[in-house]
């Protein structure tokens, strides 16, 4: 996945100001940056939540184009987690996964009932560590939990491209450990990850490459001992 | 006895409705105040087919269906756009625009007079004429519409029209073009809230635009509220305690001139007291 000078406008600010990059497969991205840099805005336009104003976006070999269309999100392989959960709250965590993996289809998503999709699914929440909770709403998990609930729909999606915006925070460090193993997980398989984290020692202990957003623009680039070293980055981001 | 029939057919009818609007309200989040313009439109089209036409019950009510589907189908295209509070107020014009054409398509409804003299069902040639036998006919009616709504409850269509309800933009983010999915619900609500109005016609024998007014898709709402939303048989319960509770009003000793109008202050006090201590109603799975 690509982008070439996109730009995205809020009430006349610029969000994202002529961003352009490459995002490799096989391969962890880390997106840091202060709050407000742009970091969660990019993961929108890129997954379509939100429109651009300017620029194009290349998927895999397609043409650019303007604006993602979410709902082609499962035909181009883009899977994505919020950084506040944005789950179905008043669903059981079971159906928060197999809403999911649900073919794209009414009719056949009509005489479609549980039990097909039941062991793609008993694989994602055991994988998470949710399998326990499959009949709670996901209203009444606990902050943690619902962050893994989160990152394991995403992955019900079994894409070529995700994004996670924040997965670490507020988790126990026997989930961060859970969190850590699947992005390795994804990188193995050869699919492209983007991560958007504060957390700099999982950054640098999992990103092949950093890219550091500073006001909606690309501060600068590059492996993470290399980037994270940086005075600029360092003042900018650390703010020291 | 045939009081106690009597109610239990007023009963079936509103447990049809419930449970056609509880489909898109319930399941989907979008609260309709069309039903009782869809029904009027079912109860008019079975009403002319039968005076006019002559044609058989069934094949009346499933033409009626499908015009109510076809006319749904439209409506949603022109409302892809409209969510939440938009939504209900842009289903309230339909419900003004369709009581504007019954009262002044005259030629056609015979405006304020209604249709009168409409005939009850007939089945190979054996008339319903008794109220026993119209029960059975309604109940065996509620319980197809009944197994349709489980099915879609149970379905990956009623899970992705639930994701739809929780979060709309969300759940297009994973790939759903959720105004097709809105769109079938909408659709097949509307031809449930028609074939309730066929019943409602052959059974009454007798309609008028009086019947299919704002007021009763409140009634509805109230009721699907009250039995709890996202429930198909919280949608029955509903229908049950409000079809049955203003008869019980009658042995209070009500005068008749203000009963009538005293079961809407209690509509509108059950509907204040379950927003503010049970939104989820009796039997409810989802909360407001």
């Amino acid at each position: 996945m690509r982008v070439k000078s996109l730009v995205k406008y809020f009430d006349g600010v610029k969000a994202i100001d002529k961003i352009s990059i490459q995002f490799e497969s096989g391969k962890i991205t880390g997106l840091i940056g202060p709050n407000g840099s742009g970091k969660s805005t990019l993961v929108d336009l890129l997954t379509g939540f939100l429109p651009a104003d300017k620029g194009l976006i290349f998927i895999g070999k397609h043409v650019g184009i303007k604006k993602v269309q979410p709902s082609k999100n499962y035909t181009s392989g883009i899977s994505r987690t919020f950084q506040d959960a944005r789950l179905f709250e008043q669903m059981s965590v079971l159906d928060n996964i197999l809403v999911v993996l649900t073919k794209r289809s009414i009719l056949s998503s009509i005489f479609v009932q549980h039990p097909k999709y039941l062991e793609q699914s008993k694989e994602v929440l055991k994988r998470t560590g949710l399998w326990d909770k499959r009949n709670e709403l996901a209203i009444n998990l606990s902050y943690g939990q619902r962050k893994l609930l989160g990152i394991g729909r995403a992955l019900a999606m079994n894409a070529e491209i995700y994004f996670f915006d924040e997965p670490l925070s507020g988790l126990f460090p026997e989930m961060v450990i859970t969190v850590k193993n699947i992005l390795l997980e994804l990188r193995g398989k050869g699919k492209t990850v983007i991560l958007i984290e504060h957390n700099m020692n999982f950054i640098r202990e999992l990103a092949d490459t950093i890219v550091v957003l500073e006001s909606g623009r690309i501060l600068t680039k590059g492996e993470p001992s290399e980037v994270l070293a940086k005075k600029e980055v360092i003042d900018v981001y650390l703010g020291t | 006895m045939d009081y106690f029939i009597h109610l239990a057919i007023l009963v079936s009818i509103y447990s049809i409705l419930s449970l056609s609007l509880n489909a898109l309200a319930g399941y989907t989040g979008l609260i309709s105040i069309a039903t009782s313009a869809f029904m009027g439109i079912g109860a008019y089209s079975v009403a002319i087919m039968l005076t006019k036409f002559d044609l058989n019950f069934f094949l009346a009510l499933s033409l009626a269906m499908i015009i109510v589907g076809i006319i749904a189908f439209l409506v949603d295209l022109a409302f892809s756009r409209l969510r939440g509070d938009y939504f209900t107020l842009g289903s309230m014009g339909i419900v003004v625009i369709t009581s504007g054409i019954f009262i002044n398509w005259q030629s056609v409804t015979n405006g304020p007079a209604g249709i009168a003299n409409i005939p009850r069902p007939n089945l190979f040639g054996f008339e319903l004429s008794e109220n026993w036998q119209f029960l059975c006919l309604s109940i065996f009616l509620l319980i197809l519409t009944y197994l349709v709504c489980e099915w879609i409850s149970n379905s990956s269509f009623g899970r992705v029209l639930r994701a739809i309800r929780e979060d709309e933009k969300a759940i297009e983010v994973f790939g759903y073009k959720t105004s097709k999915y809105k769109l079938a619900i909408f659709t097949i609500s509307s031809a449930l809230a028609a074939m309730a109005g066929g019943l409602f016609a052959t059974y009454a024998m007798y309609i008028s635009p009086d019947s299919f007014i704002v007021s009763e898709s409140i009634l509805v709402i109230t009721m699907i509220i009250l039995g709890g939303l996202a429930n198909n048989r919280g949608a029955i319960l509903g229908s049950i305690l409000l079809v049955t509770l203003p008869e019980l009003l009658r042995f209070v000793g009500l005068p008749s001139s203000i009963a009538a109008d005293f079961n809407h202050v209690i509509y509108g006090l059950i509907l204040i007291l379950l927003m503010m201590y049970r939104p989820q109603g009796f039997l409810g799975e989802y909360r407001i």
